[in-house]
């Protein structure tokens, strides 16, 4: 049943397409902007880059977040899925992987190329994915909370990023951290490491948690 | 057997129900009746397990709905107002996704079978949002056919549909409640069903 629902929410990103790629050009814009407005400052934007690829990604990660349940919870799919004897948690974590195959994955494939644009040194841009590949589905993850518990609000959108991205800040810091270390000379585990445990940590809470706001919401 | 023991619903400062009592026996058939904002969503929704009493309790086969969660979920299948099917998706692929989510995987000729019983033969590569409100209404109540489960609830599930579909939901219900299975529903068309027993629950 778990991968029912992945396969349900593939397909239906597959039918819409447009949804996907807005994500991913609304990455690739704003990270392509700082270059352009900051100009062609080597050792300024090698300094920046950690930073503005994943505040890039934390913003383009949320944007899609709105949509997570919330068409399946116009159309009674949602509802449905209440009612599975498959437990709910389950159906979030699926639903979340969806979500950052969708979102996640392009924006860490896209990275590395993005990252040519601020002069990052080829380990570093080695370093840029990796963080990203852990972190990513972090944000998916904790998203999914957000959008569990704004489901079905008005100006569910604003309120989800007042309530998400406090949350990403821990991603972020390591995240950006683990490249910067890398540049520095410094070793770059420890901060990889840290977000690995976040991902642990949410892959363990965050679907049961989403599962319970979305009881909530729908009660 | 479905039970529900003095049951109270209430939304925001007004009480829509309470005391309500009833026991729904294998082959039953249960008739929510009342007119429009008497609470007869909110009632089916209590059922299924969606929200909880305000008092009350509801008991399937004598244990509490909270209690046995998937248990129950297993053995119940819900038609809301909300048809549950994707736009986007093809009438086939909807009722193959909601009949697996649903715990019941069935294979392609299964579904055409069930889509063509319920009378979308033909239409099972179309996407859902070409097609009539009535249609839709059918792609919902096929997983009625594909879903092996036992107790039915159903809200409105007549609207929307033509003379004959009606006919054809007759006798699905019927059939289904001449080998055991449970129905509740509600409905403002007046609909007569053969059940081994039927029992009309009427909300102020």
């Amino acid at each position: 049943m778990f991968m029912w629902i992945i396969k349900r929410d593939l397909l239906l990103a597959m039918r819409r397409q447009s949804d996907v790629l807005t994500t991913l050009f609304f990455f690739i814009i704003v990270v392509s902007l700082f270059p352009l407005s900051v100009g062609p400052e080597m050792n300024m934007l090698r300094t920046m880059a950690p930073g503005v690829v994943w505040v890039a990604a934390l913003l383009a990660s949320m944007l899609s977040l709105g949509r997570m349940f919330s068409n399946d919870y116009l159309d009674g799919t949602l509802e449905q899925m209440l009612l599975s004897p498959q437990s709910l948690s389950l159906l979030v974590l699926g639903k979340a992987l969806a979500h950052w195959l969708v979102t996640g994955v392009p924006l860490v494939l896209m990275a590395p190329v993005l990252g040519i644009q601020y002069d990052l040194p080829v380990e570093a841009l080695f370093v840029l994915t990796t963080a990203l590949l852990l972190g990513t589905p972090v944000l998916s993850l904790i998203g999914a909370i957000g959008a569990a518990l704004t489901l079905g609000l008005r100006g569910g959108g604003v309120l989800v990023s007042l309530l998400v991205l406090p949350l990403y800040i821990p991603v972020l810091i390591f995240g950006a951290g683990a490249v910067e270390a890398n540049m520095a000379g410094v070793g770059f585990d420890a901060h990889l490491s840290l977000i690995g445990a976040f991902l642990l940590v949410s892959l363990v809470f965050a679907p049961w948690a989403a599962a319970s706001s979305l009881r909530v919401s729908l009660e | 057997m479905l039970q529900g023991i003095s049951l109270a619903c209430v939304r925001g400062d007004r009480e829509l129900f309470r005391d309500i009592n009833f026991s729904l026996e294998a082959g039953g058939l249960m008739q929510v009746r009342g007119p429009n904002g008497s609470g007869k969503t909110s009632l089916l929704r209590m059922l299924c397990g969606l929200s909880n009493p305000a008092a009350g309790e509801i008991l399937w086969n004598g244990a509490a709905i909270r209690s046995l969660n998937g248990d129950y979920f297993a053995a119940m299948t819900y038609i809301g107002h909300l048809s549950g099917t994707k736009d986007d998706l093809t009438v086939i692929e909807n009722l193959r996704i909601s009949s697996a989510l649903a715990g019941f995987e069935i294979n392609d000729t299964q579904a055409s079978e069930a889509l063509e019983y319920i009378g979308l033969g033909g239409r099972e590569v179309l996407p859902v949002k070409v097609l009539s409100q009535g249609q839709r209404r059918r792609v919902a109540l096929a997983r009625l056919l594909a879903c092996k489960t036992s107790l039915w609830i159903l809200d409105e599930p007549l609207v929307a549909l033509d003379v004959l579909a009606v006919k054809l939901i007759q006798g699905l219900l019927e059939q289904h409640l001449k080998h055991g299975g449970m129905v509740v529903m509600t409905t403002h068309q007046e609909i007569d069903l053969i059940a081994a027993s039927t029992t009309q629950l009427h909300l102020a």
